[in-house]
């Protein structure tokens, strides 16, 4: 019982991250992941 | 006898730190092969950009061809649209499961710096740090608040955050982004101020410590390595121990430079699964794998 739970629990965690990504897609995240990679981040390299 | 088999050990371990070393290297290389971005002084504007790397790699290092999860689940955490990233989430819930915190160890650019720093010899390396248990905590303190809560709830008039860890912690970025951009971009070396300055004694202040304890970065602030050590228990790629074979000599925790105390602990939150305990362990009682063909497992 306990290693068959050791093997669905990864599974459905796995499962939901991909279905997660697929609504954070849809919503319109990546975009936004988009717009600020393309862009020099300023705070990131420590301008402002 | 013994001088053999210490000697075939040594072998070894030196054998799987090298193959761990090359896969860093070529890992970073190949995510952050954009190289005309170095000379030009200038980042990669492609669509891979919507795509994120597993491990700390700033979007704005020149030669970046993938996003830094973190900076992205700022990114989109700071946007007036979003209250909650469901992209970064299943991201983070995806790679922790299918690999956990074995990007730290082999995957992550920031890791492979301080690895090579650690490699300076030095008098005395300092195995365990004064108050280290209480130290490790601190990372998931910065993942709430200068990741999550920050970025979140202080924001400008128009509803626009912050990336504050990017912003006043991250020494990857500074490294990675900030150099190379400063040493070949004019009008960037126009605008160095402050804030540069603080980011650099940050960064100085984690490559002196890398140089005598093993990833003070990994080991006390990274907020990637807290989510992806969250996972270590339930991941697929895991420390499998063969119970029988397990003379408990702890020469797995004496290898152990994340402190980590292998036989009692093998899911531990800080396990990188970098496999010094697998190559230490004489019973070859310890595997780093994704099956579970064992049956004395834990």
């Amino acid at each position: 019982m306990r290693r068959r739970m050791g093997r669905v629990i990864p599974s459905l965690l796995a499962a939901a991250g991909a279905v997660f990504m697929i609504v954070g897609i849809y919503r319109g995240e990546m975009a936004v992941v988009l717009r600020k990679a393309i862009n020099i981040c300023l705070e990131c390299i420590g301008i402002g | 006898m013994a001088r053999a088999f210490n000697k075939s050990r040594r072998l070894v371990s030196a054998g799987r730190d090298r193959l761990r070393l090359w896969v860093q290297i070529v890992f970073t290389a190949a995510t952050n092969g954009y190289f005309k971005g170095f000379s030009e002084g200038r980042i990669y504007t492609g669509t891979s950009k919507s795509l994120c790397l597993p491990g700390l790699n700033c979007y704005s290092c020149p030669g970046a061809l993938g996003s830094c999860p973190i900076g992205s689940l700022q990114a989109v955490l700071a946007s007036r649209n979003f209250s909650i990233s469901f992209y970064l989430t299943g991201f983070f819930l995806l790679v922790g499961t299918l690999l956990g915190r074995i990007v730290c160890g082999w995957l992550c650019p920031f890791g492979l710096i301080q690895d090579l720093i650690y490699r300076i010899p030095f008098l005395r390396k300092i195995k365990k740090v004064p108050g280290d248990r209480v130290l490790r905590f601190v990372k998931y303190g910065i993942l709430l608040v200068f990741v999550i809560l920050l970025p979140m709830f202080v924001v400008d008039i128009v509803g626009q955050g912050e990336p504050w860890f990017c912003k006043w912690i991250c020494p990857s970025g500074t490294l990675m982004a900030g150099w190379p951009l400063v040493f070949r971009n004019e009008g960037i070396q126009q605008a160095v101020g402050l804030l540069f300055l603080w980011k650099n004694a940050i960064l100085f202040l984690f490559i002196f410590l890398s140089v005598i304890i093993y990833r003070p970065f990994c080991k006390y602030i990274c907020p990637l390595g807290a989510i992806y050590g969250l996972f270590n228990r339930v991941s697929f790629i895991r420390l499998r121990i063969d119970r029988s074979r397990c003379v408990h000599c702890h020469a797995c925790t004496r290898a152990c430079k994340m402190n980590v105390q292998v036989e009692e602990n093998p899911d531990s939150m800080e396990c990188i699964r970098c496999g010094s305990c697998v190559s230490a362990c004489g019973q070859k009682a310890l595997a780093i794998r994704a099956d579970r063909r064992d049956s004395q497992l834990r």
